[in-house]
């Protein structure tokens, strides 16, 4: 949400050349404040964890862990993030040099791999749904669905974040408020792998021992 | 409000309206049709008003759309006020039914209208009237307490308080369209399930709560940030007023506890939309995880309307006292223990609710270890005023008022604090006393006292010392009769939320509590004719930039301050920025520059507005309006991310006009 | 604006450093798990959420380029204390709930009653057996 803010003090060309920047001494605000924001999204996924790890043996009757999750499609839904994680690591190192191509280029490949998390994510929720597990059917499978949704709402909302990011690139080029912004987008989207080890461990891992 | 015909009516759906029908407009309530008409009929005579002395535009440009912290700042105080009105016009209503309802009365509220009254009445006074006052005074003075120009995100900040608004709005709406919430403040499953409450009252509840939480959290970060980063150059961390560490420490618990009400919220809306089993009676579900979690959040959210108030009092108090504030560490340090224990006490607020001993005596202890640095912060106050010279305005008598009424509240919360009282205690009248002895004795005798402190920094005169002494006469006495009765009702057993009771011995105790919540209307009602007569006199009520001979730099501005706050960078060394600036004779160089400041913007009350109708779509079942105010919001935010000319600067010439201006008021 | 001077973006090493061992981190509990090993499952879940751990730090050293110095450290302060009330959450909730529910709750059939063959050992007792 920082992303929306040109912050106050986050701009050095004025008038007067930057010399005469009045808050000269103050760095922008924007990367402790997202991280802030981004700490407190964690706690929500806290809440959201604490409720899987309560409810989570509460079948109703219902399938558990061992007759749902297949593990291989999640190690591969671990890759394709950690793969974006990465990715999203190039275009920034290309962003550092300037490169607006390239750094576009690495924008597209880490959306690509991030589209085919959320497909694949939205495939095992489909499937799950079709035959009777879905998160009506008991209190595992709602804190599942509402744990696992709630970081694949945030895989989305970043994927559309990204396109407006590569958009606003194309457009203005890699001018500070853009690298500022990216830089922001690459926090979320290194956090969002970061969640994602919680999920695979806890989530899936865990409960199939 | 449901009548009984509403909750027999069987669930219509309709693609164009979802679920409202006529039926659910109130028209047949005559307390609702004639507040309805009351509202009406002011609107519009604001309306022309508005109109006639052509204000429209300059409330527009100069307010709603402003990103200024001040002006922000105000806009919550209004907000806090006028919502107060309204969860006070409850409080009156619940204490006139109990004071008529015994021994086979019935009053004049039927129980489903009642329980409406006292679910509105804690929602609205904890989400839309301390929430709101203590936001407002941290906006309007934390910045300018370490000599910054504005927050660290303006745009965020106007966005977070028109989240609030139409969290308040909504709330409001359901007096008029559909029904609020029976369930109690906090909306503990099963009840507030969709298996025991149909109608769209909790939904109400759910969508006020979350719209207003994304404003709350949002600001919550935003101020963190600004302490963080916007600091004058000079001052340390221990250099800052004692208000912008409260202010600190309340904000690191907003971010910290309020993700967990959401969560939690998002839980019950999921149960109550889409049929998950978070919280059910059936399918695996569990209604104490709700209450534990709602709690992770409740505890925390206290010291979050409190802390800022201690702040506010610490201000007060070296001030008057005309010395520095007694042990300014160990204010910090305990400021910092009560918001780290604030996180591991919150289930004493659900003993009863079956855990073993070990786990009641574990919370039980970490309670009463919290009162431990709340004592430190009395003796450091008692001690700042020990041999100053103290001068009795009108906020240091809210402060002693405070004093006094806190600590009553807070012994009594120790007692609360050991199992098996609060085995005898629990939800009964005790606790409700309890909560409304700190409340009212922190955090409304607070706000009063920052109202009165900082009112001549924010418009430029005093307000009226007669009526300030009134008003605080009337809330004080008015609050011991108000409540000093509940204590011994609930020694007595009597429970809270009863809308009938058959022990008449109990009615004389209700009558009199009824007597203080009069004497605490004459209060309010004292409060506002002081705004009123102040405003009309403010010419000759009119002081200069610092009319208590303050210590801390909020009062190096000019009264009002300019929209830049200070015409240069203000450098610190030490604690007491401004005192010291007195006694060094400082005076404003008249070499202006430039000044960067941010732009205001319409974007926060034109997502808010769509999150409001967003809010009434959801609640409603109106599934095609909220998609399109749903997409509409996320459309408007990326649209105004495009605008990358967000900022502009006051030329010096401006600066050096404004200033001359300042010097001779 | 050269706020990023003191928010570096690292360098391509770094990048792999970490890739290689997140990598390493998320296989080898995944291959605990699939081998089947004679490991007892309550060592097992020990050891996941601990290399869970590791990979979670991996990736804020090395992706997030988390240091403390970074923003005069308010964001490792921030980070902690992050961790802290997380932990609360979850340990605290977890204490919580299993305490109420074994003195609270008698389980009755058709309520929350387990599949005894879908999850053997699966009873409220059992809760806490993954912690």
């Amino acid at each position: 949400m920082t992303m929306l803010d040109t912050p106050l003090t986050g701009r050095v060309e004025g008038p007067n050349g930057p010399d005469h920047h009045p808050d000269h001494h103050h760095a922008s605000p924007t990367p402790i404040g997202f991280w802030i924001y981004l700490m407190s999204d964690c706690i929500i996924f806290a809440s959201l964890f604490a409720a899987y790890a309560v409810l989570g043996n509460n079948f109703a009757g219902g399938p558990g862990p061992k007759d749902l999750f297949e593990p291989g499609f999640v190690l591969a839904e671990t890759a394709l993030l950690l793969i974006s994680s990465v990715t999203f690591g190039v275009a920034m190192l290309k962003a550092d040099k300037h490169d607006m191509d390239a750094t576009t280029l690495w924008l597209v490949i880490t959306g690509l791999f991030g589209a085919g998390f959320i497909g694949m994510e939205l495939y095992e929720f489909n499937h799950l749904i079709h035959i009777g597990a879905g998160p009506d059917r008991s209190g595992f499978l709602s804190a599942f669905f509402l744990l696992v949704g709630t970081h694949g709402l945030h895989v989305t909302f970043g994927l559309v974040w990204l396109c407006v990011m590569i958009a606003q690139i194309r457009m203005k080029g890699m001018i500070p408020a853009n690298m500022q912004r990216l830089a922001t987008l690459s926090m979320f989207w290194h956090f969002l792998d970061l969640v994602w080890i919680g999920v695979f461990s806890f989530v899936y891992l865990v409960r199939l021992i | 409000m449901a009548t009984e015909a509403h909750v027999q009516a069987p669930e219509t759906w309709s693609p164009l309206f979802g679920r409202l029908t006529l039926d659910w407009i109130p028209y047949h309530e005559p307390i609702l049709v004639g507040t309805f008409s009351a509202i009406v009929l002011g609107g519009i005579a604001a309306l022309i008003l508005m109109t006639y002395f052509k204000l429209w535009g300059p409330l527009w440009r100069d307010w709603l759309t402003s990103v200024d912290h001040k002006k922000i700042g105000i806009m919550y105080m209004v907000l806090g006020f006028v919502m107060f009105i309204r969860g006070f016009a409850d409080a009156l209503m619940m204490r006139a039914q109990q004071a008529m309802a015994a021994g086979g009365a019935e009053g004049y509220l039927p129980p489903h209208h009642y329980d409406q009254v006292f679910t509105a009445h804690g929602v609205i006074m904890i989400f839309f009237v301390a929430m709101a006052f203590i936001t407002g005074i941290m906006n309007f003075v934390m910045p300018t307490q370490i000599g910054a120009r504005d927050v660290a995100f303006p745009f965020l900040n106007n966005f977070s308080f028109w989240m609030t608004v139409a969290g308040a709005l909504l709330v409001n709406i359901s007096l008029f369209i559909g029904e609020f919430a029976r369930v109690g403040w906090l909306a503990f499953p099963p009840l507030s399930g969709s298996a025991f409450s149909h109608g769209p009252g909790v939904d109400y509840y759910l969508w006020a709560l979350q719209i207003a939480g994304v404003g709350t959290t949002l600001s919550g970060v935003n101020l963190l940030a600004t302490i963080f980063k916007m600091r004058a150059k000079g001052m340390k961390l221990f250099d800052m007023p004692v208000f912008t560490w409260t202010t600190l420490c309340t904000n690191v618990l907003i971010v910290a506890a309020f993700p967990v009400l959401t969560a939690t919220l998002t839980m019950l809306t999921l149960d109550r939309y889409l049929d998950f089993h978070f919280f059910t009676n059936d399918l695996g579900g569990n209604a104490m995880m709700y209450v534990n979690l709602i709690w992770i959040w409740g505890h925390p959210e206290v010291y979050i309307l409190i802390l800022p108030i201690f702040g506010v009092f610490s201000e007060i108090v070296q001030t008057f006292s005309g010395k520095p504030l007694f042990g300014y560490k160990t204010m910090v340090w305990a400021t910092a223990c009560i918001m780290v224990l604030s996180f591991i006490v919150w289930l004493h607020h659900f003993f009863t609710m079956g855990s073993g001993a070990n786990v009641n005596t574990f919370f039980g202890i970490t309670t009463m270890i919290i009162a431990v640095p709340t004592g430190v912060k009395v003796f450091n106050w008692l001690f700042t005023m020990y041999k100053g010279r103290v001068q009795f305005e009108v906020p240091m008598l809210w402060t002693t008022g405070f004093i006094v009424t806190f600590a009553i509240g807070g012994m009594t919360g120790v007692l609360l604090a050991v199992p098996p009282v609060d085995f005898q205690l629990h939800n009964t009248l005790f606790l409700i006393a309890h909560f409304h002895n700190v409340i009212i004795g922190g955090v409304v005798f607070g706000v009063y006292a920052a109202v009165t402190f900082w009112w001549p920094k924010a418009f430029g005169f005093k307000l009226d010392d007669k009526w300030g002494r009134r008003t605080f006469w009337f809330w004080c006495v008015g609050f011991y009769f108000a409540f000093m009765p509940l204590y011994a009702l609930g020694l007595m057993g009597v429970t809270r939320r009863l809308q009938s009771y058959m022990d008449q011995a109990w009615q004389i105790y209700f009558i009199i509590a009824a007597f203080g919540a009069v004497l605490i209307a004459c209060g309010i009602a004292c409060g506002f004719i002081n705004f009123a007569v102040s405003i009309l006199r403010r010419k000759e009520l009119a002081v200069g930039n610092d009319p208590w001979n303050a210590r801390t730099l909020d009062w190096a501005t000019q009264s009002p301050p300019a929209n830049y706050n200070f015409p240069q960078d203000v450098v610190v060394s030490g604690r007491d920025a401004f005192w010291k600036m007195k006694q060094d004779g400082f005076k404003w160089s008249t070499n202006y520059s430039d000044i960067h400041m941010p732009n205001n913007t319409a974007t926060g009350i034109i997502v808010a507005a769509m999150a409001l109708v967003f809010g009434f779509a959801m609640i409603w079942y109106i599934w095609w309006l909220a998609a399109i105010t749903f997409i509409g919001m996320i459309a408007t935010v990326i649209a105004h991310t495009f605008n990358y000319n967000q900022d502009h600067w006051i030329p010096a010439a401006k600066v050096a006009e404004t200033e001359a201006k300042g010097e001779v008021a | 604006m050269s706020a990023h001077s003191d928010t570096s973006h690292g360098t391509m090493g770094q990048l792999m450093t970490g890739f290689a061992l997140a990598a390493i981190l998320s296989i080898i509990p995944f291959a605990l798990v699939m081998m089947e090993t004679d490991i007892a499952p309550s060592t097992l879940v020990a050891i996941i959420m601990g290399l869970g751990a590791v990979q979670i730090v991996v990736h804020l050293v090395y992706f997030l380029h988390l240091k403390s110095s970074t923003e005069e450290g308010w964001t490792l302060a921030a980070t902690v204390l992050a961790v802290v009330i997380v932990a609360i959450v979850l340990a605290g909730s977890l204490w919580v709930m299993h305490n109420m529910n074994a003195n609270m709750m008698p389980m009755t059939e058709g309520n929350m009653v387990m599949d005894p063959e879908a999850t053997p050992g699966a009873s409220m007792s059992g809760h806490e057996d993954h912690n």
